[in-house]
């Protein structure tokens, strides 16, 4: 499993006069589970933006599955959309409809199911989150912040994606509320074979879920590599944010993975 | 799973059972007689619709899967335990029409109004209270954005409230001089516009105008606060929403209402003095001769007087209806027009109801 499924080479995203990105390089590789950090403000959110087509880069290109995602046509974009799922960070579920219809959205506007399976198809993918069956009746607003990130995740494995992004899954969960989240996604992206691109302030989920973890700073990815590299890494950040307090008490008494 | 001791030759299914597939392999799966042993050895691409298509078809039809690899078998197993654990909601049971159903619709609805305009006075009693309060201590009245609201709500809606009473005024005048030329008593047009717009239209359309500008704003505006949380944010920190959001906004129009009243007023007349003079030759010397001799004072005051109630009407309505949201979009849409279509509702009754009380006053 070493074939990139997403590339990115020399991208740079400005607002005005602030430079996000600057000359940023990263690859995501088939079936990992790659975990971004950095500090609050350092662009994680935009990068996950930028590759998912919702912020166009100043400079750079981005390869997904094979497809040139900022030049590609109407038709090719479609196809490369269709085989993603994007979670954000509160859910962003549509708040007009229930939760099974923002599950079966994607379904209905994408691909001509008929409303049968497509309800079935529903039921099950709010089962496999771990959301009770009589939460698909529910409008967004009559949910618990855990609850709408697990109805987003569930909208996100709607059209069973290879590439799955999410955006801080767990910040504003409960400690057992997120780890089984973390659990969720492991058993789902083992299940799936999933790529996962994670975006994350949570030490626990990274050591729970992440094959890879990508530092992002100075504008760029600083480093990557597996969780025993990165508490070998100098720089000052990184070694601050793997070695600070919170990171002793989330080392799983085995080491990393 | 290994293919064990099956009677039957298994059926083959081949390539991908996806999203994409459902229907074919649905079709294969349909066209073949139940209990069977399915060969999964063939299939290249398993999701989780594809698995679910399977597992739900071997429960249902007593068939077995071999041949899976390892992580087909993983999958089907996530799928099937969370089938298991996924009670099938109840399906929303086809409703009948019974006899007495718009007989209880009917009486839902009434009770349903009755407990809004119950609301809505007891909020109009809380925005009452709080303005006597502020009265009393006038250091707490938030000026800047009081002056604010009245920029927003007054002064920018000066262009279009002007040129409406000046387009209305025209055609009073026209439509006036057509009929009393008839009767060679041309000069009557400047008592009947002079009456009609001091009295009744001019205050009236400034009042709808705003009602459609500045209702929908305010219940927009407080309305993305409450579902923002940002209301509840002010409650905890001890600060009140009615002091902060509404008196403003409620004060600005009770401000505001009677200047944009007599801007219409004005051009209300500018405008039928110039169609009177270009229709009927009526000079703009004659026609103010005539109007000061022939209208009376007290008609611009009637006018006038309705005013900061119309805008209590239409500032406490948009507030209120803003308060009301609830935390979805959809409900900030419908009480932004809903908002609109009370504050013009309610105005144009109680200009009818000012309208008796003057009438039986014998102003
Ligand atoms: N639409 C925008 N307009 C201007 N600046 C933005 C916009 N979106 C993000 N930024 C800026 O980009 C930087 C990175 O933001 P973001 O990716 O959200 O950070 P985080 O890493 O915490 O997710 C921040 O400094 C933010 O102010
Ligand atoms: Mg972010």
């Amino acid at each position: 499993m070493t074939d990139p499924i997403i590339t990115i080479r020399g991208l740079t995203n400005r607002f005005g006069k602030t430079v996000v990105h600057q000359g940023l390089d990263l690859d995501v590789m088939r079936g990992e589970v790659l975990g971004v950090v950095g500090a609050s403000g350092s662009g994680k959110s935009v990068l996950l933006r930028t590759i998912v087509g919702l912020q166009h880069p100043a400079e750079g290109t981005i390869d997904v599955l094979g497809t040139d995602v900022l030049t590609a046509d109407a038709a090719h974009l479609r196809n490369v959309q269709n085989r993603w799922g994007v979670m954000f960070q509160d859910g962003a579920l549509f708040s007009s409809l229930t939760v099974r219809e923002n599950v079966a959205a994607p379904m209905r506007e994408r691909l001509g199911i008929d409303a049968e399976t497509r309800r079935a198809l529903a039921d099950l993918r709010i089962a496999m989150v771990g959301l009770p069956a009589s939460a698909g009746d529910l409008s967004p607003s009559d949910l618990s912040g855990g609850m709408r990130k697990r109805a987003g995740l569930a909208r996100a494995l709607s059209l069973d994606p290879e590439i799955l992004f999410l955006d801080e899954p767990t910040a504003g969960l409960d400690p057992i509320g997120a780890s089984e989240f973390d659990a969720l996604i492991t058993a789902l992206q083992k299940a799936l074979g999933l790529t996962v691109f994670l975006v994350t302030h949570d030490l626990d989920t990274l050591h729970a879920t992440c094959d890879r973890i990508a530092v992002l700073a100075e504008k760029k990815v600083l480093v990557t590599g597996t969780m025993a590299e990165m508490l070998r890494v100098d720089q000052p950040w990184v070694h601050a944010y793997f070695h600070g307090p919170r990171a002793h008490a989330a080392q799983p008494p085995a080491g990393g993975n | 799973m290994t293919a064990g001791a099956v009677a039957p030759e298994p059926l083959a299914l081949q390539g991908p059972v996806t999203l994409a597939s459902l229907g074919d392999t649905r079709a294969f799966l349909e066209s073949h007689p139940d209990g069977r042993a399915l060969d999964l050895s063939g299939v290249t691409m398993l999701d989780t619709a594809g698995a679910w298509l399977l597992t739900s078809w071997q429960a249902g039809k007593g068939g077995t899967l071999t041949g899976a690899n390892a992580a087909q078998t993983l999958l089907l197993e996530t799928v099937t335990e969370a089938l298991a654990s996924a009670v099938p909601a109840p399906k929303p049971r086809p409703v009948h029409h019974q006899a007495g159903d718009t007989l209880a619709e009917t009486g839902k609805a009434v009770s349903q109004v009755a407990v809004g305009l119950g609301e809505s006075l007891g909020f109009l009693g809380l925005v009452m209270a709080r303005l006597g309060w502020t009265i009393l201590h006038p250091t707490r009245l938030r000026l800047t954005a009081l002056v604010h609201h009245m920029h927003q709500a007054g002064l920018n809606a000066v262009p279009i409230v002007a040129l409406m009473g000046f387009l209305i005024g025209v055609v009073l005048a026209f439509q006036g001089a057509s009929q009393l030329q008839q009767f060679g008593a041309e000069v009557f047009v400047v008592d009947l516009i002079a009456i009609s717009i001091l009295r009744e239209l001019g205050i009236l359309l400034t009042a709808i105008i705003v009602a459609g500008r500045s209702a929908s704003a305010f219940t927009a505006a407080i309305g993305s606060m409450k579902m923002r949380e940002e209301i509840d944010a002010m409650r905890v920190l001890g600060l009140d929403p009615i002091e902060l959001l509404v008196l403003p906004r409620v004060l600005a129009l009770v401000l505001m209402l009677p200047v944009l009243g007599f801007i219409a007023n004005i051009s209300g007349l500018v405008g039928g003095g110039l169609m009177a003079w270009a229709e009927l030759g009526i000079s703009p010397g004659m026609f103010r001769t005539q109007l000061l001799n022939n209208t009376d004072v007290s008609h611009l005051l009637i006018g006038l007087i309705k005013a900061p109630v119309f805008a209590m009407i239409i500032g406490v309505v948009g507030c209120h209806q803003g308060m009301q949201v609830k935390g979805d979009t959809e409900s900030l849409g419908s009480r932004t027009s809903r908002s609109v279509v009370v504050a013009i509702f309610l105005v144009i009754v109680v200009d009818a109801l000012f309208s008796i009380f003057f009438a039986l006053w014998g102003i």
